[in-house]
């Protein structure tokens, strides 16, 4: 650098390029601390916390067909830092003894619990008389759709089911 | 009232001179608050009012910070231990709570004031904005404080809240989570809005509202026009 004070603007003095490099490095600052802000904030949203889980319920063949079986399961919540557990039954049915459809016993209408009883051949929710069918179709009562599904698969002759959570 | 406001002589007297005549308070005093003013009338309160309840509203948060807890499992307790157990916790709870509506009534009426007397025309037009950004925020301070009590209606109410900033256009879904901190309103949005509520937001009604002021006091006020006007 030169040290002379230079009277021409165009050229580069000591106090244009100590200006220069205090606004480089307040930039500088301002970058390090800002973007490292932007992903502080925004990554909780980005993040995907849900957590998938395959759930064994059984074998096939221990299903009668026309008869659902109810498989009590539990799975975490995550939120934030904050874990909880969530818990259900799962109502496997086939009706060939191949295909199983699994349901889930949380009434569509207010998220009651609904159960599966026999002499009434249909799901039945406590709350307001929402009654389900063995597809989960709905029979009577305020229920606005069937019951949900679990998406399922089956491995070696195991019923499988997914949690999301 | 320009003149010095402790007038009998004595040791005030001379503590006052001596503070005034090395910080100028008599010139703050003189430019602030006994400034000339046209002749106005009841609805030129509303500015003040907003001001004090604005003041109001920062006292009493900050003495609720002092037992509220901003995370799902206290945060519903915690306040209903101000409520329940705390001497006058009702009271202070209840200013706040109160007073954020009252608040925004007061913003409006202020506003409707200032378009009505056509204050926001030059040369205050930076205060008509400033006032404007100030209304806007202190709704955010609304909306962000609604979800503290953490209950039913202030869950649910945040969940359609949010649900808002969804309809955006292509980058709604993930500004909505963005806000949210996540798929739904949890304990990441309660504390979120705990930080934006206490800390940036009313930093923002600070900086705003000197902006605001400073211009109040170096333009002055605009007198109510005249009926043939």
């Amino acid at each position: 650098m030169t040290e002379q004070i230079s009277s021409n603007p165009e050229e580069l003095g000591r106090r244009k390029f100590l200006t220069g490099i205090i606004g480089i490095v307040a930039g500088a600052v301002a970058t390090l601390v800002g973007l490292p802000a932007i992903g502080y904030i925004i990554s909780p949203g980005v993040k995907q916390q849900k957590q998938e889980q395959w759930l064994t319920l059984g074998p096939v063949s221990g299903l009668t067909p026309g008869t659902p079986a109810g498989f009590p399961y539990s799975q975490t919540i995550q939120d934030g830092w904050v874990q909880s557990s969530q818990s259900g039954v799962a109502y496997a049915v086939t009706q060939d003894g191949q295909n199983v459809k699994v349901f889930s016993n949380v009434c569509t209408h207010l998220s009651c619990r609904v159960t599966w009883q026999p002499e009434r051949n249909a799901f039945v929710c406590p709350c307001h008389d929402g009654v389900f069918g063995l597809e989960g179709n709905v029979i009577a009562g305020p229920p606005p759709r069937p019951l949900d599904q679990f998406q399922t698969k089956i491995e070696n002759g195991q019923v499988m089911i997914l949690l999301e959570a | 009232m320009a003149t010095s406001p402790t007038p009998q002589p004595g040791r005030g007297q001379t503590l006052f001179e001596w503070l005034d005549e090395r910080a100028g308070l008599t010139t703050i005093w003189k430019t602030t608050l006994a400034r000339l003013v046209p002749k106005t009338n009841w609805f030129y309160t509303f500015g003040s009012a907003s001001l004090i309840l604005a003041m109001l509203q920062g006292i009493t948060g900050m003495l609720l910070t002092l037992y509220y807890v901003p995370t799902p499992d206290h945060a519903y307790d915690s306040i209903q231990y101000i409520m329940n157990d705390l001497a006058f916790g009702w009271l202070i709870r209840g200013m706040h709570h109160w007073g954020a509506t009252l608040l925004i009534i007061v913003v409006f009426l202020h506003m409707l004031k200032s378009y009505f007397v056509g204050a926001y025309k030059y040369p205050r037009e930076i205060t008509w904005l400033t006032g404007g950004v100030l209304l806007l925020v202190v709704l955010v301070m609304g909306f962000s404080g609604y979800l503290l009590p953490w209950n039913q209606r202030s869950y649910w109410a945040t969940s359609v809240g949010t649900s808002v900033v969804g309809a955006v256009p292509l980058i709604g879904p993930f500004l909505e989570r963005v806000v949210r901190g996540g798929q739904e309103v949890g304990a990441v949005t309660l504390a979120r809005f705990y930080g934006l509520h206490i800390w940036w937001v009313p930093i923002i009604v600070l900086a705003m509202i000197g902006v605001h002021l400073y211009l109040v006091i170096r333009i002055g006020i605009t007198s109510p026009p005249e009926r043939d006007e």
